[in-house]
């Protein structure tokens, strides 16, 4: 359906369906089809908008909004089910110098070619956001602490490559910083307060000269794999068959 | 005051704790205090799992004054102590106060003022400790005199209690760390459990440190479906069946605990 057309609607003006439409079409989302008015109808549409307001209008990532509601589920899980999930937050080094010397235009190819990428860095279940200008989050579920430095390391190595075409005849690079930091595990806490330890791993590894990673050193001493097996092995080897 | 007194606890203050969560900490911890009330001691269950406490839903009590209102001065400190069913009494977290999520030196005061004033009013205070090993779980541990630390036969629950006596060990010096074997499936299985851990701890912590790490078993309990059911009445197992397995492991606990 051309989507400067929309069907007749039978429905009372004030409820601005009109200006919903026109938002997802300016997005260029599928407008809902059917009888206009009609409960599938209106279900596609408020399903369509749940979506658009979710997402960053640029990049198509999550948003800030959709963002900081994961991140709330996510530490209410933890704090149950203690299984670890790691935060990371990254931030573009001298992306106020790309803007300054090639132009916005410029600066927008390199949020997209990031915000790609970064997709690409991680797991399905896992959420990647726009969180700000050049900010970005990733929220991790299930990720064990052995684990969260080689995921982050892969992120800013992968990044670190990344040609953009900013224009016909003109390649750029650029570097990310990534700090992270493990959500509390079995205890409540909140959101805003995870986040905080993760932009301050953030700062530092700015603060260490950017393109690095830093997470937080988690509180739980690793366990080395020797030690679980002489823990586990003659007690599940032998004695539970 | 210029300098801070050596605590005066000795064992009357015991922490409960466990690396894991859900490996039935709380439980442990309101049927021990059942059975040592029942042997006529004054006792009391600090209710230290700030962030998760569910003490209040083990004992079906739902008060309005709890540690949050001490804390924040808005009630005195005696008139948060209420009587349990059990015959003991309990000072309550209130659930989920993320204020206390992370340690602050404010908190670590109110912690420390809390134990002093209450240890001359009992014979045995219990500090049911949150999971995890987090600055303010280590905190309240440190503030007891013993430390029980409850486990399962299970991989995770085996390895958190592990990383728990570890950290323990370093941290806070401790050499005698008693454990309760949780849901055990068949006789002797504590033993074995203990074993275990006192081989990892023999060959991986010890010889790190100035003396050696002794584990000492205080009980096994058994699987019990009495537990399950007491549970989810929201009753004290000791109080409405003190006859079935795992009560009667409980009170052998106690009787273990008191010297």
């Amino acid at each position: 359906m051309d989507s400067s057309t929309f069907p007749p609607l039978s429905v009372p003006p004030a409820l601005r369906f009109e200006q919903a439409l026109q938002l997802l079409a300016q997005a260029g989302r599928e407008v809902p089809k059917g009888q206009a008015g009609s409960p599938a109808w209106l279900q596609e549409l408020i399903d369509a908008l749940v979506d658009l307001s979710s997402r960053d209008a640029l990049t198509g990532l999550a948003n800030r909004r959709a963002f900081e509601l994961a991140l709330g589920r996510e530490i209410d899980r933890v704090a149950r089910s203690g299984e670890p999930a790691l935060l990371l937050t990254l931030d573009i080094d001298h992306f106020k110098s790309v803007n300054d010397q090639w132009g916005h235009a410029a600066g927008d190819h390199v949020l997209k070619a990031v915000a790609a990428t970064l997709l690409e860095c991680v797991r399905p279940m896992d959420l990647v956001a726009r969180i700000g200008g050049e900010e970005f989050a990733i929220i991790l579920p299930s990720c064990a602490s052995a684990f969260g430095e080689a995921v982050a390391e892969r992120v800013r190595r992968r990044l670190e490559h990344l040609p953009v075409t900013i224009s016909h005849d003109q390649r750029i690079t650029v570097t990310v910083s990534i700090g992270g930091a493990y959500a509390p595990q079995w205890v409540r806490s909140k959101p805003p307060l995870w986040q905080e330890r993760a932009d301050q791993q953030l700062y530092l590894a700015k603060a260490h000269g950017r393109n690095l990673v830093r997470i937080e050193p988690s509180a739980m001493p690793l366990v080395s794999n020797e030690e679980k097996r002489l823990l586990f092995d003659t007690y599940f080897g032998h004695d539970h068959e | 005051m210029t300098s801070t007194p050596p605590r005066p606890s000795g064992h009357r203050t015991i922490a409960v704790t466990s690396g894991k969560g859900g490996v039935g900490k709380t439980f442990v911890a309101a049927n021990l205090a059942a059975a040592l009330a029942r042997g006529g001691r004054r006792v009391l269950v600090l209710d230290a799992d700030l962030g998760l406490a569910n003490l209040d839903v083990v004992l079906n009590l739902f008060p309005k004054v709890t540690l949050h209102e001490v804390f924040t001065g808005k009630s005195r400190l005696l008139d948060a102590i209420l009587p349990a069913p059990g015959g003991f009494s309990v000072l309550l977290a209130g659930s989920g106060l993320v204020e206390y999520s992370r340690m602050t030196p404010e908190l670590r005061d109110r912690l420390r003022q809390l134990i002093d004033e209450v240890e001359p009013l009992f014979d045995h205070i219990l500090v049911d400790t949150g999971a995890g090993i987090s600055d303010v779980v280590l905190y309240t541990v440190s503030l007891a005199g013993q430390v029980l630390v409850v486990v399962t036969p299970e991989p995770t629950s085996l390895t958190d209690a592990y990383a728990t006596i570890k950290v323990l060990a370093a941290a806070q010096g401790r050499r005698q760390i008693g454990l309760v074997v949780n849901q055990t499936r068949r006789p002797g299985e504590g033993r074995m459990v203990r074993q275990q851990l006192q081989q990892v701890v023999d060959r991986y912590v010890s010889p790190g440190l100035d003396s050696p790490v002794r584990l000492e078993l205080l009980g096994e309990l058994p699987a019990d479906p009495a537990v399950r059911e007491a549970v989810q009445r929201r009753e004290l197992l000791f109080e409405t069946m003190p006859g079935a397995p795992a009560a009667v492991a409980l009170a052998a606990i106690a009787g273990r605990l008191i010297p």
